[in-house]
């Protein structure tokens, strides 16, 4: 072992969701730009958690923003080592702050699940979401992650009937990602309607929180989503700071996190399924 | 006599889709109540003599089939000169290049467009490559009156304008794809990605053996007719069945669907040929299987052209039709079974075959099955007089005629 860790994986995630306020979840794409200092600003900027994209050749859920991140990322050479260094590093200098690495089967899977969930272990990952392995296929990367003792994060979706939903939240730990449109990130944005009724509908299966993300990009619409739900998620929004700004993206991305923050956290905590009953 | 459970090969996939470590289910929350959906309707269609009712006479009177079983006297005599004494099979085509819109990829889509109709989907999107499958869909899309988008990469809509204009004559709206590379796998990706955004009323039309289950089985079994046929006329016109049956593989398809109804038969050998490009030794080849390694890619898991950290690689191949860095996953079973044997062929190789077809036997063969006709050539001479080769000539090369006149050097 080397540094003594100070928090487990499982309480970071779980003190992230356990505070006062809806969690703010900020992702960013991993070697795209100074990925070191735009992380570190979305952590002044009042980020509860940080999503880290790993990239890929082939990012099929993601619209144009996240596409050309991993376009930019893969060009400049970035590879798997790459990401699990910045992760690394990161919880060095952020010993609480809550990472979870997200992105697609492929680059997880090459060397084995095993391999992959114990590299993200060492690189102190609290959580993994993968895009395209659905609870159907949890075999190929779920038990190594919960093995090692990293959350296998799940997505549910405006699809996932009543039907389906418990196979989706069985084995999902952190909290669950719910993707608030049928649809790619970084585009439209959902009725707060339908949102707010899919929330409570999954939170009546679970008490693992739910976090909602897919095209959330203002305060203005985080914190709504804030009222009804245990944390907000925004990738696109951030990335394009990044695209426009280079260098200079810290500085914007630590500005718009702020006001991100502001909205969630002043938004009153979704109630959980125990306090419900 | 009923062939056990544990001796056949016609048993994959399993339930959840995998055939052996391959196939599965790989895709996107979103998706997965789609292909749940699409797995039900496939079982209730297969149940459904109305079904294949349809599906048949489609088959006969607007496609053509059957196809016929051609023996290549010509072409067989041509490869018995220089052959060993006593050597060089008898080659056999089953000429799917006769096939209504000029390859096997009709056949597929007239049982993909008869499940969204029965589904009640009202919109229809598709992938293409070279643009024979777009072709295809855009079809039956005009044959069903149901609205159709293409999508293609901005390179292969470029390198294959006579294809594009065929699609929008036939009321296709073609979409020209540029994220990532802009060639087939991006036009996969971008189909993937409409359909995950237009979930209620879009089916998506997959062109080959691969993607999500039941994909890669349904195309399989719509394929079939080519293997059942074959068999059948194998029988009618020799008394018996041939000795090797030989079929190029991009993604696969038309290999399974003449391979499948075979696979049973152990004294039938089967060789897929895959594109080895400019050769297996540097990365400028398609060959998933021979030069790849497995895993997950476009909701199966399977052989892909990948490196080190699992980033796809782009996949090189003179025929557009083979340039696809995955492969349907019942073929990485087959594979890794040892049932089916897979070898490659470079672009050179395929170009000279291409033109041997042309002189020897009246017929202008698309660069796919250009690649089998030169495995068949290069086996034939091994083996005796008296055995048959059956390889599938599954599209015709009018569309090829302009990238054989680039390489060839002539200005047309």
């Amino acid at each position: 072992m080397n540094e003594p860790d100070p928090m487990t994986t499982s309480n970071r995630l779980s003190s992230a969701f356990a505070k006062p306020h809806p969690a703010l979840v900020c992702f960013l794409t991993a070697g795209d730009g100074d990925t070191a200092a735009n992380l570190d600003a979305l952590v002044e900027g009042g980020a509860d958690v940080i999503e880290l994209g790993m990239p890929f050749t082939d990012p099929m859920a993601d619209g144009p923003a996240i596409q050309k991140a991993n376009i930019r990322s893969l060009g400049a050479g970035t590879t798997t080592a790459d990401v699990l260094r910045i992760a690394t590093e990161f919880r060095v200098r952020h010993p609480n702050v809550p990472l979870v690495l997200m992105g697609y089967a492929n680059p997880m899977i090459r060397h084995g699940p095993e391999w992959f969930a114990s590299a993200a272990k060492d690189a102190g990952v609290d959580g993994v979401i993968c895009v395209d392995i659905p609870p159907e296929e949890d075999d190929a990367l779920g038990p190594a992650l919960r093995d090692a003792g990293i959350a296998p994060i799940r997505l549910a979706t405006p699809t996932t009937d009543d039907k389906r939903l418990p196979a989706v939240v069985e084995g999902s730990q952190g909290f669950l990602y719910y993707v608030a449109v049928a649809g790619i990130t970084g585009m439209q944005q959902a009725a707060i309607e339908s949102i707010e009724s899919n929330v409570t509908r999954i939170k009546q299966s679970t008490d693992v929180p739910v976090a909602v993300g897919f095209g959330v990009r203002t305060p203005e619409q985080a914190g709504k989503i804030a009222r009804v739900a245990d944390g907000v998620v925004v990738g696109s929004a951030l990335v394009e700071l990044v695209a426009e700004h280079g260098a200079d993206a810290p500085a914007r991305l630590r500005e718009l996190t702020a006001g991100l923050a502001k909205a969630v956290h002043s938004a009153a905590r979704a109630p959980r399924k125990e306090e419900k009953a | 006599m009923v062939a056990s459970k544990a001796n056949t090969f016609h048993n994959q996939p399993d339930e959840r889709g995998h055939f052996g470590d391959y196939g599965g289910r790989y895709v996107a929350e979103t998706l997965m109540p789609l292909v749940l959906d699409l797995e039900r309707e496939y079982r209730a269609a297969q149940a459904d003599p109305e079904f294949q009712r349809e599906f048949d006479d489609l088959l006969e009177h607007y496609v053509g089939r059957p196809s016929p079983l051609y023996f290549a006297e010509r072409l067989t005599e041509a490869l018995r000169v220089g052959s060993p004494e006593g050597r060089g099979a008898q080659v056999w085509f089953k000429r799917d290049e006769l096939n209504h819109t000029g390859a096997h990829k009709i056949n597929n889509c007239i049982g993909q467009i008869l499940l969204a109709i029965r589904m009640g989907k009202t919109r229809i999107i598709a992938e293409t490559g070279a643009g024979q499958h777009g072709v295809a869909t855009a079809t039956v899309c005009a044959r069903f009156g149901l609205p159709c988008v293409i999508y293609m990469g901005a390179e292969d809509v470029r390198r294959q304008s006579p294809n594009v204009f065929r699609m929008k004559l036939l009321g296709a709206e073609v979409v020209p794809v540029t994220s990532g590379r802009g060639t087939l796998k991006d036009a996969m990706n971008e189909g993937l990605r409409d359909w995950v955004a237009n979930v209620d009323d879009t089916f998506y039309i997959i062109g080959t053996a691969a993607g999500p289950h039941p994909y890669p089985e349904l195309v399989r079994d719509f394929q079939s007719v080519i293997g059942k046929e074959a068999r059948q006329q194998m029988q009618e016109r020799i008394g018996r069945l041939p000795d090797l049956l030989v079929a190029a593989i991009g993604g696969g398809s038309n290999a399974l669907g003449l391979f499948h109804p075979f696979l049973d038969d152990p004294d039938v050998k089967m060789l897929g040929v895959e594109a080895a490009g400019h050769g297996l030794d540097g990365s400028e080849h398609a060959a998933s299987l021979l030069g790849g390694f497995p895993g997950v890619l476009h909701g199966n898991k399977t052989y892909l052209l990948q490196d080190e950290d699992g980033q796809i690689t782009e996949g090189h191949s003179i025929s557009a039709g083979l340039d696809y860095p995955g492969i349907g996953p019942e073929h990485a079973w087959l594979k890794d079974s040892g049932r089916v044997e897979y070898t490659a062929i470079t672009d050179e190789e395929a170009l000279e075959a291409f033109q041997l077809l042309c002189r020897t036997e009246g017929i202008i063969p698309a660069l796919e099955p250009s690649h089998a006709i030169a495995a068949v050539a290069k086996r034939a001479k091994e083996m005796d007089r008296d055995t048959v080769i059956l390889a599938n000539l599954c599209g015709r090369g009018d569309k090829d005629i302009f990238t054989v006149a680039e390489r060839l050097g002539v200005e047309i």
